[in-house]
């Protein structure tokens, strides 16, 4: 039950912020931040496939991770999601084509390290 | 610099410390708002009312609008090594209000954390992809 609720929890995460990346981009750059101009941005993004899914993704992935904690302590559950960071930063190269370099790989391997010993 | 990539980066920056401190201080309130024992559906309506929890369901949303906006220009792959350092502001956090001793091992942990976010943050551009404008 625990390893169930952390794939799902980690499957939906990884899903959900490689949607919004991929909604964002398609969206483009937000230049305007001025409080109407962030309105109809909003409006637009509303309608907007990846957006909707990414929020879907999310909500699936906050609520089975507060099934995770009622059933595992903080310090076993944050470590093992920290497997996102690999996943994304995988999804982030093949699916939305970004350019990882070596320091990018290297960041974020140090910070899954960080991650998993600031919280254990 | 190229003066474009000087503006990309200051914008990146700027965004990337309200996408961190609206998540930290959205947890942190929630936490102090939140009861243990919420038994019925009723009760996680009724709690939503509470000031702290509301304060940080509705920090929690601008975390995620400011997160939307991060990612209109900057990569994936930047944006989460370098948001990263919320996991150090949270450790310090227990140190600060709950009193909590940091372990040599946190303490580690930490140290490679912002060695991660400084790599990519300082040596790497937030955008590799050409985006369309909007």
């Amino acid at each position: 039950m625990k390893w169930l609720l952390i794939a799902i929890s980690v499957a939906a995460t990884a899903a959900g912020e490689v949607l919004q990346a991929l909604g964002m981009r398609h969206h483009g750059e937000i230049r305007d931040f001025r409080p109407g101009a962030l309105g109809r941005a909003l409006a637009v993004l509303a309608r907007n496939r990846f957006v909707i899914g990414s929020v879907a993704a999310m909500a699936v992935s906050f609520f089975s991770f507060l099934k995770l904690l009622s059933i595992a302590e903080l310090s076993f559950a944050v470590p093992a999601t920290a497997i996102t960071y690999v996943l994304e930063t995988l999804l982030a190269r093949y699916v939305l084509k970004e350019h990882v370099n070596w320091l990018r790989w290297a960041g974020a391997s140090l910070v899954i390290c960080g991650v998993i010993l600031v919280s254990v | 610099m190229h003066p474009e990539s000087a503006r990309l980066r200051l914008k990146t920056w700027l965004c990337a410390v309200l996408v961190v401190l609206s998540n930290v201080a959205g947890n942190f309130f929630l936490k102090r708002g939140m009861t243990a024992d919420l038994s019925s559906p009723l009760e996680y309506i009724a709690v939503l009312f509470r000031p702290w929890v509301a304060a940080g369901v509705l920090l929690l949303i601008l975390w995620m609008l400011a997160r939307m906006a991060l990612l209109s220009w900057a990569d994936l792959s930047y944006v989460l090594p370098v948001t990263a350092i919320g996991y150090v502001l949270v450790a310090l956090e227990g140190v600060w209000f709950l009193g909590e001793r940091i372990t040599t091992r946190r303490w580690t942990g930490i140290a490679l954390i912002v060695a991660g976010v400084a790599l990519v943050g300082g040596a790497t551009e937030p955008q590799t992809v050409p985006r369309s404008r909007a």
